[in-house]
């Protein structure tokens, strides 16, 4: 039986715009497994970063259940959802989210401290996972003196801090120039292969299908298509052969 | 489904990295920090100088004292004067407006902050905690100084009405007239001035920050200033 770390169940999303409602997500139902390198693709407006929101518990759904580890999100104390983010999910945002008052390694230590990480711990925890993704020696810069692609860097760090089973990552690469792209998204790679993690990624960036293992196409807040690795080889094939 | 390890309830942080976070946040944040300080100065400032004033002008009263120049000519005899309380109550509300307003901005301008902190595993306690900290801090330290500049203010003004005589009857401590009004002193004022401050920072912080620790973070961090 295959091992299912993601589950979600007829999941709908609605957003109050004065008068208007707007169903954002229309009854989503997938499956994740563990391990897997998944991609949500779609254009804006889709959904995708609404269902993203949903698995990584930072947001509600409307309607329908989000099962994590077998967990059903929704009977979740506030505590244990605090805990959830802090141990169980790394993030990955398209802006990445440094706090700007923080440096480098300030940023990568604050996951540990709401960990209770000692302060020891934390600071040989930080200078590895920031010498793994190569900013060893940027260690104590402010967000602001880093380039984009460094500053992604540190939130992959970041994410990493109290080694997550599940890395959520939203559009992580539509900041940054194709070369810092295709690097983070290798980076984020060798993570899903190396450590075993399991990356949700939304996106629209085409350069991500080449790592997938699956890709949930969303459109107008449903399930399109889903799509896995020997189809997607093929319509790789396809492009390149143009 | 395959259940793993139930989920541990997140724990709570000792105070004092509360009180690291919320310093090294003042510290680094140091030019905004005293733009928002500066608002509760000068509200503190307006208000204890104008109360400051009012309480010299009591006790030179009592004293017998004539203003050099007269320009309190409506104050009756035996009290505060129509005109007196109006400035009190308008540099109250000056004061609560114009803290609240400052505080307000301080807090919604890191919406963002507040959202990734908590995807970060903060607890909605812990990032009120933060706001209650700074605000309080910054509350009192721009209260006692705007306290401290309202009451110069007001003694050089007195100095300006009264001449030196002013140092003579100067309210320092509160006092009950038999046959006039009861005054509070200044340094009540100064104290009350600097209470007022920090509450009034204290709440203008917490609640904006309460209010958006209490969203989920991804509306927390969607929001736009």
């Amino acid at each position: 039986m295959a091992d299912i770390v993601v589950k979600t169940e007829d999941v709908v999303k609605e957003y109050r715009m004065g008068s208007n409602i707007l169903r954002a997500l229309d009854g989503i139902n997938i499956e994740i497994e563990r391990g897997e390198y998944i991609s949500l693709m779609g254009p804006s407006g889709s959904g995708k970063s609404t269902l993203f929101n949903m698995i990584g518990a930072l947001d509600r759904p409307t309607e329908g259940q989000v099962y994590i580890d077998g967990q059903n999100m929704s009977q979740l104390s506030q505590r244990q959802i605090a805990a959830f983010r802090c141990h169980r999910v790394g993030y990955i945002f398209q802006s990445y989210n440094l706090l700007h008052v923080r440096s480098a390694h300030g940023n990568v230590t604050l996951p540990m401290i709401f960990a209770g990480m000692t302060e020891k711990q934390r600071n040989e925890k930080a200078e590895k996972l920031l010498d793994m993704v190569g900013l060893g020696d940027r260690m104590y810069h402010l967000p602001d003196e880093l380039s984009g692609g460094q500053r992604q860097r540190v939130a992959i760090a970041r994410a990493l801090a109290n080694d997550p089973s599940i890395i959520l990552a939203d559009e992580p690469t539509a900041n940054l120039d194709t070369i810092t792209g295709h690097e983070i998204i290798d980076l984020i790679k060798r993570l899903n292969i190396e450590q075993g993690v399991t990356v949700i990624s939304a996106t629209h960036d085409l350069k991500m299908l080449d790592v997938s293992d699956r890709i949930v196409d969303i459109r107008d807040g449903v399930v399109e298509r889903v799509r896995n690795r020997d189809q997607i080889e093929i319509e790789i094939g396809e492009v390149g052969g143009e | 489904m395959q259940q793993r390890t139930p989920l541990e309830e997140q724990i709570d942080l000792p105070f004092v990295e509360s009180l690291r976070i919320s310093f090294q946040s003042l510290k680094i944040r140091f030019g905004r920090s005293i733009i928002t300080t500066a608002g509760i100065t000068l509200g503190i400032a307006f208000l204890v100088s104008v109360w400051t004033n009012n309480e010299i002008g009591l006790a030179l009263q009592e004293s017998g004292r004539q203003s050099t120049i007269n320009t309190f000519e409506e104050t009756t005899q035996t009290g505060i004067s129509t005109k007196d309380i109006w400035l009190i109550i308008m540099s109250l509300i000056v004061c609560v407006v114009g803290i609240a307003n400052s505080m307000l901005m301080a807090v919604t301008e890191r919406f963002r902050e507040i959202g990734t902190m908590k995807c970060l595993g903060a607890l909605d306690g812990f990032v009120v905690r933060l706001f209650l900290l700074e605000s309080g801090f910054q509350g009192f330290s721009g209260a006692l100084i705007g306290a401290l500049i309202g009451t110069l203010g007001a003694v050089l003004l007195g100095l300006k009405d009264y001449g030196l005589d002013l140092f003579f009857y100067f309210p320092l401590l509160p006092a009950q007239p038999e046959d006039g009004t009861a005054r509070l002193g200044v340094i009540v004022v100064i104290l009350l001035g600097c209470i007022l401050g920090m509450i009034l920072a204290v709440i203008g912080s917490s609640f904006p920050a309460w209010r958006a620790a209490k969203l989920p973070p991804a509306e927390a961090m969607r929001t736009e200033v």
